[in-house]
């Protein structure tokens, strides 16, 4: 089956394509772009939208195995797949946690089974993500998974002697070392970032030098062994300039920022909603514009989401019992347009560029994060100046905890092609998903 | 008046001022022989309380009696009910369904008044939140204040001990500042936390240097586990620096007053014999919790008849 998508502006940051063109898709790849006439082909009239490799999201918590009442493979696929994602991270921390071959390969399968979108396992650094014993990572480096990105996120691994020898190892699989960067002890107890708003709320503060602290070692480190450091969810301007300073020097260093963490301040807190309660915490305005700097100048690498979900009844009770993270999936390309390039700061290719080509290349996905003739289908197409309110109700997620509801934001997705599938027709995920 | 009293930054001077001149007049009925006033009849108040408190919720209770409010006590650890599997909000939908009309809540987490608040329809008040704030300690202070010194305008007033986790200096400060007074934050620097500069009181770590400047020496609770976490070497070393006692009060102008909200721990925060000077206002204090109590329910929930019945 054939699909002609007529009219739509082609963006292409690996190959810096973006013109206004017919993209043809030939099974689960790109026959063709440029000025296309078939009649063998189903046509989709996508002028006026961007059309676009399928976005990537290095950070994905979709909760299965474990919690299957927050997020399930399948829901988080069709989530994302709502997002216009084509590809996304499957974080470790489930319950139990992926630190074996055997659960990567059973999140990996789940994955295939829903057939949305790619979902590529990370495996737990250590096991149980106690930060102690190293996780079989040779073994799920090795599986049908084929892990390459390996990290505990959800905390930091305090102990620099056994993140030296995980670094050391990993470079026998070409493995990236993913660090969630915290310092336990000068977090500990804390509910937001510390600052004015935390003082004045009577919460504890988790001050930006806990994330900075172990950025700085963990840079030292991955100085000293060769090994890939990707921090995750970077959130302080102290934190960017360590990521800007390692890359001037030439180290493997990448890192990643959120939506809410570009897009929110700890202002947010002040109303006690747990919604905006996150790991690392909504920052201070000039972290976040430092955030927005370091993605404009190539320091951050890569938008990810952090999709957290949470059941409503966790969330919804005191400030302080209420567990940290918010979904995201299906806000993220929009917070991108409405806070990066509305304003000018970043340009639509170098937005889909953090949303795509540079999170598929560092996770080494091939089919992923490009659009040209002869390669894979996965693609986006999305309406650049659509304005629409965020409705958790709407949500293909499970979950509802996003700080964004009512939030009116610019771009919305319309179509979305995984390996040639459509899995997106004009907004609704084409195949409905069990929960 | 306003609906719920969640944090001093709702009321302003006039509110501040109307809530005092109220527990005035409140006052003289609580010395009469029938101290009981009808306002308040065939509603119903309830207690909420997560945390351990003796003297805020039996002044409550005392009050929302006092102004003829049927009572309900519902007492909670914070942690337990959690465990026990009943939510905060379970809770609040319960008492919300029995048609309470106010809800006074004691909480160990900042926050959970505001957020009850946005789930029921009773009046919420807040009566100390995490370290978030405790509004009406602040105002019963405001009253006390008043009683002595009659004008708040450039009073210099010294909140020494541990900031960083009092609910009363948070409202306090607000309060003080609203009045008109100059308040300066006194204690470790491990207990004052940095960003309390923007709360529009002046920082000191020196409490000797401060001292005989004071019209107001306002010592908060100094808690034991504070050492164990070291936020300063030892309740010893805690006394001899941001103590009060005799050798620091002969240093105070003549006619300076001491406050402490309670519970005392006399040897580190205050010395015994301090406590028990006349320049101290400690028990005034608490007895004025009730005139200020009832002032608050009286306003938040007597309708707009209470001014009118007042002045029979």
């Amino acid at each position: 089956m054939s699909v002609l998508l007529k009219g739509g502006r082609v963006i292409d940051p690996r190959s810096g394509r973006d013109e206004v063109a017919d993209v043809l898709i030939d099974g689960n790849s790109v026959a063709e772009i440029g000025s296309v006439t078939t009649e063998a082909a189903e046509i989709l009239d996508v002028s006026g939208s961007v059309v676009a490799p399928g976005l990537v999201d290095m950070h994905t918590h979709l909760r299965e195995p474990g919690r299957e009442d927050e997020e399930t493979i399948a829901s988080a696929s069709a989530a994302a797949a709502a997002g216009g994602f084509t590809a996304v991270c499957a974080m470790p921390n489930t319950d139990p946690v992926a630190d074996n071959a055997a659960i990567v390969e059973k999140v990996w399968a789940l994955g295939r089974e829903a057939g949305l979108v790619e979902v590529v396992p990370a495996g737990a650094l250590s096991r149980g993500q106690r930060g102690e014993k190293m996780a079989d990572i040779g073994e799920m480096a090795r599986s049908v998974a084929r892990v390459r990105l390996f990290t505990d996120d959800g905390r930091g691994v305090q102990d620099s002697l056994f993140v030296r020898r995980v670094m050391e190892y990993l470079l026998a699989f070409d493995g990236i070392y993913a660090e969630h960067c915290e310092d336990a002890a000068l977090a500990a107890g804390g509910q937001m970032h510390e600052g004015d708003a935390s003082s004045a709320l009577g919460l504890r503060g988790v001050p930006s030098e806990a994330e900075e602290l172990m950025a700085a070692r963990d840079i030292a480190l991955a100085r000293l062994t060769g090994c890939k450091l990707h921090l995750l969810h970077i959130s302080t301007r102290g934190t960017v300039e360590l990521v800007r300073r390692a890359k001037a020097e030439g180290l493997a260093v990448t890192a990643e920022a959120t939506p809410h963490h570009f897009a929110l301040t700890d202002d947010e807190l002040r109303s006690y909603n747990p919604n905006a309660k996150v790991n690392p915490p909504l920052r201070a305005e000039e972290d976040r514009l430092a955030v927005i700097e370091g993605l404009a100048d190539g320091t951050i690498d890569a938008i990810a989401t952090d999709h957290a979900p949470h059941a409503i009844e966790e969330k919804d009770q005191e400030f302080e019992f209420a567990p940290p993270g918010l979904v995201g999936l299906e806000t993220a390309l929009a917070l991108g347009i409405t806070h990066l390039v509305e304003p000018g700061t970043l340009t639509l290719p170098e937005l889909i560029g953090c949303m795509s080509s540079r999170p598929a290349e560092l996770l080494g996905l091939d089919r992923h994060g490009s659009l040209s003739a002869g390669g894979a289908a996965n693609i986006v197409v999305f309406d650049d100046a659509e304005e629409w309110v965020v409705d958790p109700a709407a949500f293909h997620s499970l979950s509802r905890n996003t700080p964004f509801t009512g939030a009116s934001v610019r771009g919305r997705v319309r179509h979305t092609f995984f390996e040639g599938r459509q899995t997106v027709r004009d907004g609704a995920v084409t195949s409905e998903v069990s929960a | 008046m306003i609906k719920h009293l969640l944090s001093m930054d709702q009321l302003s001077r006039e509110d501040i001022t109307k809530i005092l001149d109220t527990a005035e007049s409140l006052q003289q009925v609580t010395s009469r022989p029938i101290k009981k006033l009808p306002t308040l009849r065939g509603r119903t108040v309830c207690n909420l309380f997560y945390e351990a408190s003796t003297r805020t919720r039996i002044s409550f209770e005392l009050a929302a009696k006092r102004l003829s409010a049927d009572v309900i006590n519902f007492s909670a650890d914070s942690k337990s009910s959690v465990s026990k599997g009943e939510s905060f909000k379970d809770t609040a939908w319960t008492l919300e369904a029995m048609g309470v009309d106010a809800i006074i809540v004691r909480h160990g987490s900042s926050g959970a008044p505001l957020q009850l608040s946005k789930w029921v329809e009773a009046s919420v008040i807040n009566a100390g939140d995490g370290a978030h704030e405790h509004p009406t300690q602040a105002l019963l202070d405001l009253f006390s204040i008043r009683e002595h010194l009659k004008d708040f305008e450039g009073l210099k007033v010294g909140i020494v001990g541990d900031v960083l986790h009092s609910r009363v200096a948070r409202s306090n400060v607000k309060g003080l500042v609203t009045m008109g007074a100059e308040v300066t934050l006194v204690g470790p620097p491990t207990l004052i936390p940095p960003q309390a500069a923007g709360w529009g009181a002046s920082i000191s770590y020196d409490f000797d240097d401060v001292i005989g400047d004071l019209d107001i020496c306002y010592l908060l609770r100094v808690q034991q586990e504070r050492q164990s976490e070291q936020l300063f070497p030892s309740l010893r070393e805690y006394a001899a620096n941001w103590g009060l006692d005799s050798k620091r009060v002969a240093r105070m102008k003549h006619d300076a007053l001491v406050m402490h909200p309670g519970p005392m721990n006399r040897g580190v925060e205050i010395a015994a014999d301090v406590s028990e000077l006349p320049r101290s206002i400690i028990l005034g204090q608490v007895a004025n919790g009730l005139a200020v109590r009832m002032s608050l329910l009286y306003l938040m929930l007597g309708g707009p008849d209470a001014d009118s019945e007042m002045d029979v």
